[in-house]
């Protein structure tokens, strides 16, 4: 059986890379994805505790997890095809109106 | 129909209510006849409950009814109870009787006004109110009646509000009456803390066991009167009486001779136990009530306005009422009260007749000669004016007798001259009134199509009935030469009002009446010398004695005394804070919380870079300090 500390090993590195490409990639599209990644790195690390824990809890998390994240990437999606529409672009870096 | 006694109140209530709410839309015939209607039933009521009350003897208690336990905090409670006792009934005959007549009067003289309705809705809301307040049975639902009738007071003076005078005299009428109200409100406080029972009976009771101690009743009765002198228009609280003048007529008839500026009295006499217990704070009552009626007398000397002469007669009469309460006669000052209501009512009604043929003047410079314009008003006037000046045999006479025997026979020998020099001084300023105005040559210049007529019958048949009233009304309490049992209103009201302890003989009681008869003439004989006779004399008296003559018409420079010594300092006290306090002070705050708030938004304001790289950025460091801290 596969230790719980390779998964949870695995989680970290998605979550680190996830984390990286937001930082690195400069179009709202990539970043959306580097956000989603991160997010699954989330839910491995909870998949892997509750089997090792044996209790459904992490499990359930998931779910909700998994439910948020596809309401997010409805809203999310519709906000960058606008954001398209509009500018014809999609670089983060220009987006800077809510500068105070 | 005598049980149905707790309705005398609510019907005039009622009929206030629809016609502030619907009034404007109700026709105008209606909007009278339902105001007088409710008032006229009102009546009715109370005359059932008098003759049930005078008809079974002494031993019939007095009617009561409690609608609503209306406060109840603690030990202490108060409920809305209405009570119909010898005293009550007294008030309630006046206050509807003389009311209806001037509804009816009314009718007639408002016709041409455009807020009809208006005007009959807050005459009505003014029975409602006085009515309360002579039915209720303890001290806190009589203030609701007592602040209520200041309410319509004030509503009423200022009724033709878009003149600027009359507006100023509601404000004034309002705010002279807040200062003895606070004091009125303090003294119920003292009782409610000490007596712990708004009830009538129980402060008297209280008063007169000693449970009170006698400083204390002393504080209280003179707190409680100060309000009296606002609500009656008594030394030093008078000067909103006459300027009250203001309003309509029939409202000045009503509220401001008949009943509302009386309640001082019937507080007096309602609370007679409290008085009667504090010798000091009774000759504060007496001595007030002496002065004011010479002082206002005095004035009412000089005065040219026809309606402001019989504003300060009114103020005089209280006095009157006063003195006779002071000096423990509570009966003789009740008595007074209600033939001055008969008298001074009618004089009003008169006066507002007289205006009304003039077209709306009130000058008596301006009048003159008007005797044969007016054949019904003339002859009721010259009854008013009779009644008023004591001559015998009239109404007026009967009453200021007994106040005047009872001071006397009480040993109050400077108060009994200052009452027949008031005597004196009535029936000189009650006769220039009439020479002035109905004597003489015609002073007036009717306007261009108009004519002197008399007035529609609405009008002059209150004045006829209240003339009668006039004559006929002192004979219900007839001196003792008529019997020792003539005196019919002192024993009616016998269960409520103490009778006063000495009598004098019957020789001595003779000398008085005769002493009052004399005053009176005396009075008219001058008014007939200086004002037919000798018209010349009086301007040449005013020219003999400029600084006199000056005081009287300044009304004593009361009112400037006033202005100098509160009002002027409060209003530049205000100014000073407003400089001071106001706009250095709490804006200064205001302002400066306001800069350091929107300094500190600019100092913040480059943390917002509009980047969403660097809310990640912060983001992440945010979350591994957390981490490290949670780890560490």
């Amino acid at each position: 059986m596969i230790p719980t500390a390779a998964f949870l090993a695995l989680a970290a590195l998605l979550f680190a890379l996830g984390v990286l490409a937001f930082f690195v990639k400069k179009d709202l599209l990539t970043q959306f994805m580097a956000v989603e990644i991160m997010l699954n790195a989330g839910n491995l690390a909870f998949l892997a505790l509750a089997r090792s824990l044996g209790k459904p809890d992490g499990q359930a998390v998931v779910l909700f997890v998994i439910t948020a994240a596809a309401a997010e990437a409805v809203v999310g999606l519709a906000i960058i095809v606008l954001v398209f529409r509009r500018r014809k672009a999609v670089r983060t870096d220009d987006l800077k109106e809510l500068r105070g | 129909m005598a049980g149905l006694f707790w309705l005398i109140p609510l019907i005039p209530g009622a009929s206030a209510l629809a016609l502030l709410l619907a009034g404007a839309k109700l026709p105008r015939k209606w909007a009278a006849a339902q105001a007088s209607g409710a008032v006229l039933l009102s009546f009715v009521l109370s005359l059932a409950a008098f003759l049930r009350l005078s008809g079974g003897g002494p031993d019939v208690p007095a009617l009561s009814k409690t609608l609503l336990s209306w406060i109840a905090s603690g030990s202490f409670t108060a409920s809305i109870t209405f009570q119909f006792d010898e005293l009550s009934a007294v008030m309630a005959l006046v206050v509807t009787g003389v009311g209806f007549l001037i509804h009816v009067y009314s009718a007639a003289y408002m016709a041409g006004d455009k807020a009809y309705s208006r005007y009959f809705a807050f005459l009505n809301l003014f029975m409602f109110f006085m009515l309360v307040l002579v039915m209720a049975s303890g001290i806190v639902l009589m203030f609701v009646g007592w602040e209520g009738v200041g309410l319509c007071s004030y509503l009423l003076i200022g009724f033709w509000f878009e003149r600027p005078a009359a507006s100023k005299a509601g404000l004034k009428a309002f705010v002279v009456n807040r200062v003895g109200d606070a004091a009125f409100i303090v003294g119920i406080l003292f009782i409610l803390a000490h007596v712990g029972s708004p009830e009538f009976a129980a402060i008297n009771a209280a008063s007169a066991s000693g449970l009170l101690a006698p400083g204390l009743v002393t504080l209280v009765a003179v707190l409680l009167f100060a309000g009296a002198t606002g609500k009656s228009a008594q030394i030093p609280l008078h000067v909103w009486l006459p300027d009250a003048m203001e309003g309509p007529t029939p409202v000045s008839a009503l509220i401001h001779a008949a009943t509302m500026v009386t309640a001082g009295v019937y507080m007096v006499c309602r609370l007679n136990g409290l008085y009667a217990a504090s010798v000091p704070a009774s000759s504060v009552v007496a001595w007030v009530g002496g002065v004011t009626a010479v002082f206002a007398a005095t004035i009412a000397l000089v005065q040219n306005d026809i309606k402001r002469v019989l504003a300060y007669s009114t103020i005089s009469q209280i006095g009157y009422m006063f003195l006779g309460c002071g000096v423990g006669a509570y009966a003789a000052g009740m008595f007074h009260l209600v033939t001055h209501a008969f008298f001074k009512s009618l004089l009003f009604l008169a006066a507002g007749s007289v205006i009304h043929a003039l077209g709306g003047g009130q000058d008596m410079r301006r009048m003159g000669g008007l005797r044969k314009y007016l054949p019904v008003t003339f002859p009721v006037f010259l009854t008013g004016a009779l009644a008023i000046s004591g001559v015998p045999f009239l109404s007026g006479f009967f009453s200021k007798d007994a106040i005047l025997t009872s001071a006397y026979a009480g040993g109050h020998h400077v108060l009994y001259a200052l009452g027949l020099l008031g005597a004196v001084l009535t029936a000189l300023y009650m006769f220039r009134l009439i020479y002035l105005t109905f004597y003489g040559e015609e002073r007036f210049e009717p306007g261009p199509g108009r004519h002197i007529h008399e007035s529609p019958p609405a009008m002059t048949v209150p004045l006829v009935v209240l003339a009668v009233f006039s004559v006929l009304a002192g004979y219900i309490g007839l001196p003792v030469f008529f019997g020792a049992k003539a005196d019919r209103f002192g024993r009616f009201l016998e269960s409520v009002l103490k009778a006063p302890a000495g009598h004098p003989s019957l020789p001595a009681e003779a000398l008085l009446v005769l002493a009052a008869t004399a005053s009176a003439l005396l009075g008219i004989f001058l008014a007939f010398v200086l004002y037919k006779r000798n018209p010349e004399i009086p301007p040449r008296l005013a020219y003999r004695f400029p600084g006199l003559y000056r005081l009287l018409v300044g009304k004593y420079r009361v009112d400037e005394a006033y202005d100098a010594l509160f009002i002027r300092p409060l209003v530049r006290g205000s100014e000073t804070v407003y400089a001071r306090f106001d706009l250095k002070v709490v804006d200064g705050v205001l302002n400066g919380s306001a800069a350091a708030t929107g300094m500190a938004g600019k100092g913040l304001n480059i943390l917002q870079t509009g980047l969403i790289r660097d809310y990640a950025l912060a983001f992440v460091l945010g979350v591994v300090v957390f981490l490290g801290v949670l780890l560490l």
